[in-house]
This record gives structure tokens, sequence and C-alpha cells, in this order.
């Protein structure tokens, strides 16, 4: 009865027996570096930062536990607040900016040009430091001599403290940041509208649907996972913006751009307050958490509205 | 494939609404001025670092608005290279700050390519066994792993801070690397994800044959995924070099501070009444070089690269 056919899977499960048995050696050593990596540098110190945020700690000596001490100091720390709330305007403005300006330039890159230069060109400020990018834009933006500021004179007749005046320098922070994101979230969008299959859009033609139509009832819900998880990209990481802010404003003027990573590396490294510091960042990442959740909820980013 | 679509798709728009045939070209206009200005606000700010980089930083004073470069000169990049003496700096400008670019460079270069070594060979390790071998806990593992992508950097960047300063490893390259080196939740999904797209039968022969897992490793699935490892080779790359919180930590006065921080501190010691901006843009355009550099090797695959990570 045993003919060739079966006698080559039973011939790879006898080979595989051994090979199972030597696989559990092999794979513990494999993964050894990624877990010592996981459990050193990620979860010790995460459980850690939970308990020295519970702490007084200066670093150089021992800590003390405080309960929640750090906590209630937290609710009444004027600076805090102000400090949050500058944040929520940071990552607000970058995400209703940086969401339409990405949007707006796949769907136009998608409709006019596959051409790889042209996707190339658009990701080029990705690729340089926040430093960098902080730097060049306070050039341009300086009020006596930045390009920006000349041609802004030339209109308008005055300079512009872009950075400098505390109603505009949120909104200047927010666009430095969204210049140099908008090019890695356009390249991201455009993939996710290369996987709508033309036909969709054929058939709404057919059906005589407008190009604006088409695109509100077709490819912004079709696009809605990958929008999804562009938000919940660009919320998590402006609002631990540090680079833009640290080299440009240092938080100024008078705190209008205290940005919370920004208000919680000045109470580690220049107060030597890393209690409470660490309370403060364990404040933000609870406010991550939540906020990341309830987007996803808000924003069913698992699933597309056409199924 | 897609323009072929494209054009059919077209073809029965046209004769059902003739008298609309003028207005698609005006919308096709807007949005080609559209894109123009979009690539104009992206490309401008590199174009005027070059352009402020080579002017003398006394004569941009008159002529801001000078499309070319004022006063063309080298002057700024001898300048932050080291190149030029103090008295020479000063008489262009320069506020007499130095920054020794060379140094940092040099440091930038090992922490980055240390890291990225590291980071992928660590991930590739991990992911082949997270993909290829059966050992009890498996998923449980990897769902632990992932779980760290959660995790925002600003809650392990503190107490990472104080464990490096504990271990006394503060202002070392191996403080600076370690802490990223070996654990890469995305380079494990990342590499793991792709090997389980690989067919198994090559690997199921030369078992047979008698090569050992480790041998299939290094002879069979490092050879076929060498689109995905450079492509995390080049991201890993990207974000080290530009990494600063961390380092500012870590190194942020010492002799092992990468570019981005030794920037930070050449822009903080350039005097607020008169900054040296063409000095400061040649120090910017020498730390944004490299990434220039692999964009023109790389453009195509790291722009193909960000559409497939994002699709996962």
């Amino acid at each position: 009865m045993v003919t060739v056919a079966t006698g080559v899977p039973s011939r790879r499960r006898k080979s595989s027996g051994p090979a199972h048995h030597a696989d559990w050696r092999l794979a513990l050593v494999l993964v050894l570096p990624a877990a010592v990596g996981f459990i050193v540098f990620a979860a010790v110190p995460v459980l850690r930062g939970i308990y020295l945020s519970f702490t007084r700690f200066r670093i150089l000596t021992p800590p003390t536990w405080t309960g929640l001490d750090n906590y209630r100091r937290l609710f009444g720390d004027d600076v805090f607040w102000k400090s949050l709330g500058v944040t929520v305007q940071y990552v607000v403005l970058s995400v209703i900016l940086g969401l339409a300006v990405s949007l707006a330039t796949a769907v136009i890159m998608h409709r006019l040009t596959r051409s790889t230069v042209v996707r190339g060109l658009v990701l080029l400020p990705f690729l340089v430091s926040g430093v960098v990018a902080a730097l060049i834009w306070q050039w341009m933006l300086d009020p006596g001599l930045g390009i920006v500021n000349v041609a802004v004179k030339a209109i308008t007749g005055h300079n512009v403290l872009f950075l400098g005046s505390q109603g505009w320098v949120i909104p200047t922070l927010a666009f430095i940041g969204v210049w140099k994101s908008m090019g890695y979230n356009a390249i991201l969008i455009f993939a996710g509208l290369q996987t709508i299959p033309a036909q969709i859009y054929e058939a709404g033609r057919l059906d005589g649907a407008s190009e604006p139509r088409m695109f509100a009832h077709l490819t912004l819900p079709l696009l809605r996972p990958i929008m999804a998880m562009v938000a919940v990209l660009t919320v998590i990481s402006s609002f631990q913006v540090f680079d833009l802010v640290a080299v440009t404003t240092k938080g100024g003027p008078a705190n209008a751009s205290n940005v919370l990573p920004l208000y919680i590396y000045a109470k580690g490294f220049s107060q030597f307050d890393f209690g409470y510091a660490l309370t403060m960042s364990m404040a933000l990442f609870v406010l991550l958490l939540a906020i990341t959740f309830v987007q996803l909820r808000l924003l069913r980013a698992n699933e597309s509205d056409t199924n | 494939m897609t323009t072929t679509l494209a054009q059919t798709t077209h073809a029965p728009a046209l004769p059902a609404q003739p008298p609309q045939r003028r207005k698609p070209p005006i919308g096709k206009m807007l949005a080609w001025v559209y894109l123009i200005l979009f690539l104009a606000v992206t490309i401008f700010p590199f174009y005027w670092i070059l352009r402020t980089a080579l002017s003398n930083n006394y004569a941009l004073i008159d002529h801001p608005s000078s499309l070319l470069p004022v006063d063309l000169t080298l002057g700024p990049f001898e300048r932050v290279l080291g190149l030029a003496t103090r008295e020479q700096a000063v008489a262009e400008g320069g506020s007499g700050a130095t920054i020794q670019l060379g140094l940092y460079l040099r440091n930038s270069i090992i922490y980055a390519t240390t890291l990225t070594v590291l980071v992928v060979f660590c991930s590739l390790l991990a992911a082949y066994a997270f993909a290829r071998l059966y050992w009890r806990g498996r998923d449980v593992v990897f769902g632990i792993f992932l779980s760290a992508l959660m995790i925002p950097g600003i809650m392990t960047l503190l107490p990472n801070f104080v464990l490096i300063h504990d271990l006394g490893l503060s202002n070392t390259f191996a403080g600076l690397i370690l802490p990223g080196a070996l654990f890469s939740a995305f380079g494990i999904f990342f590499l793991r994800q792709f090997m389980l797209g690989l067919p198994t039968e090559i690997e199921d022969a030369a078992l047979i044959d008698g090569l050992g897992r480790l041998q299939l490793l290094f002879r069979i699935t490092v050879p076929m995924s060498q689109g995905p490892l450079t492509t995390l080779s080049l991201l890993t790359f990207i974000s080290a070099w530009n990494d600063y919180f961390w380092p500012l930590m870590i190194a942020g006065n010492s002799d092992v501070r990468p570019l981005t921080v030794a920037l930070g501190v050449f822009q903080q010691a350039s005097p607020q009444t008169q900054p040296d901006f063409a000095g400061l843009m040649a120090a910017a355009l020498v730390a944004a070089f490299p990434m220039l550099v692999l964009f023109m090797l790389f453009g195509r695959r790291i722009v193909d690269s960000i559409g497939f990570t994002g699709l996962r």
C-alpha cells in the first residue's frame, strides 16, 4: 500500500522529529539577544520608571518612596498644565495640517504621476534630522534676514516674529514638524491608494459619479485604515516632539512653546528631579495609550467602510 | 499595470459627458500647480542651505534676498571643518565658536553603523526563530515583544539613562548604542513577516540533505532576504543618524556626542545678536550630506519600503 507519493511526507516527518527537538535549543540561542534587550532596556525600565515615579529621586542618592506626592504635585503644577496645553495645541495643529497636506499630496500624486523621482523628492525632509530641519527653518524665518520674513515684509510691510512671539510660535513649530513628516505620510497614503482597485472608480464613473463624489464616497472610506494609522503615528510622535523645540526656542517665549518632553527633560536634567520627571512621563504615557485606544476605536482602523 | 488600468478607466467617461471635457484640464492644472508648490516648499529649504553655506556671513546682511550665494566663498565650510584659522573665520563673519565636525562626523558614523549592524543582526536571529522554528511559547513571546511597539520612547528614555548612568557607561559609545542595539520590535516583526512569505521547499530539501538549521539561516534565508535586510538597515541607519534626544542625554557634553547634538551645541554658541548663519548652514549641510548620498543611492528602495511598511 505504501506508494512513492506517501513516502516523501513520511520521510519529512521523520526528519522533522529530531529537528523539532533541536529547534527548541536553537530558538533559545537565537532569541536570546533580543530577549535580553527587551527585558533589560524595555520591560524593566518601564517597571522601574513606574516605581521611580512614586519616589523622590535625584540620581546621585537612592530613591525614597513618597507615595502619591509626585502625582499630587502634578495636579497643582501650573507649568505642567500650561505645558500640556501647549503640547495639545501643537499636536492638534500637526495632525490636522499634516493629514490634510499629506492626503492632498498623495491623492494628487496618484492622479498625476507615477514618477519615483517625484516621490523621492517628496521624501527628502524625512531624511534629515529634526535638528537640521529646525536650523534651516529658524534661519529662513529669522525676523531680520530670513528669506520668508523678507518676503512677508515686502508684502505686508512688517516682519513676523514666527518663533519669537507667543501667538505664532506653536503654529510655526507645527508647520516645521509637518514639513518634515508630510512627505513620509504622503508616501504611506500613496501606498494605500495603490491598493484600491481601479475597477471601483470605473464602476463609479459608469454610474455618473463626479470626481469629488468619488473622492468622498470611494477614496476616503477605502483609505480609512491607513489614515487611521497615519493619524495615530502623528499623534504619538507629535506628543513627543523635542528636537525641533529644543533647537529653535527652548520652550520660549515665556513658556509658550514649553512642550511636555522639553519640560520633562528640564526637570530631569537641569533640576535633577528625576522622580517628578518620571511622574510626568507616566502621565504622558497613560495619555498616549488612552488617546491611541480612543482613536483606533473612533476610526475603526481595522476595517474599511466598504466590505 | 496600473497605468493601463487607469487608461481604460478614462475611456468610457469621455463619450458619456462630452460637455465637461474642458473641465478636467482645469482641475488637472490646479493639481499640477499644487504639486509644484508642494515640491517647491519641500526642496527650496535645501537649496537655501546650500546658498547660505556658500555665502560670506557679513555680506548676507546686505543681500538677504539674493537667490544666489552672496560673495561666493567656501569659508563657512572651511571654518566648520576646522580648516580656517580663527582670524579668517571671524573675518568672514564666523562667531569664533568652533565645531570639530570631523570628530562628530566620526562619532555619528560609529554610532549609526554599529547600531544598525547590531539591530539588523539581532532582529534577523530572532525573526528566524519566530518564523521558522517550532518551540513552545513562541507566539506568546512574539506577542510580548510586539507589545513593545506601544511603549512611547519617552517612557524608557529616563529609566534607561538612569541604568546607563548606574552602569558607569555615560559618555561612552557602549552607553549610547547598547539600549537600542539588541531589541527592535519593528525589526523583528518586519523580517519575520517577510520570512513567513518565503517558500519552505528549499529549506526542507536542504534539511533532508543534512544541513543544520543555523546553516540554513545563513546560506539560504539570508541571501533570499537581502531586500528586506537592506531596507531595515537603511531605516535603522537613518533614524540613528538623526537621533537627538537619547544622545543628548547620554553624551550631551562629551567627545562621543554625534553630529546632531554637536550641531545643537554649535548653534547655542553662536551669538544671538549676530549669528553665523553661513557657518550653521554649512555644518547642517555636512550633517545632512550622508543622508543625501543614501538618498541618491537608495531613493527608490527607501520610497518603496516606506510604502510597504505602511501596509503591514
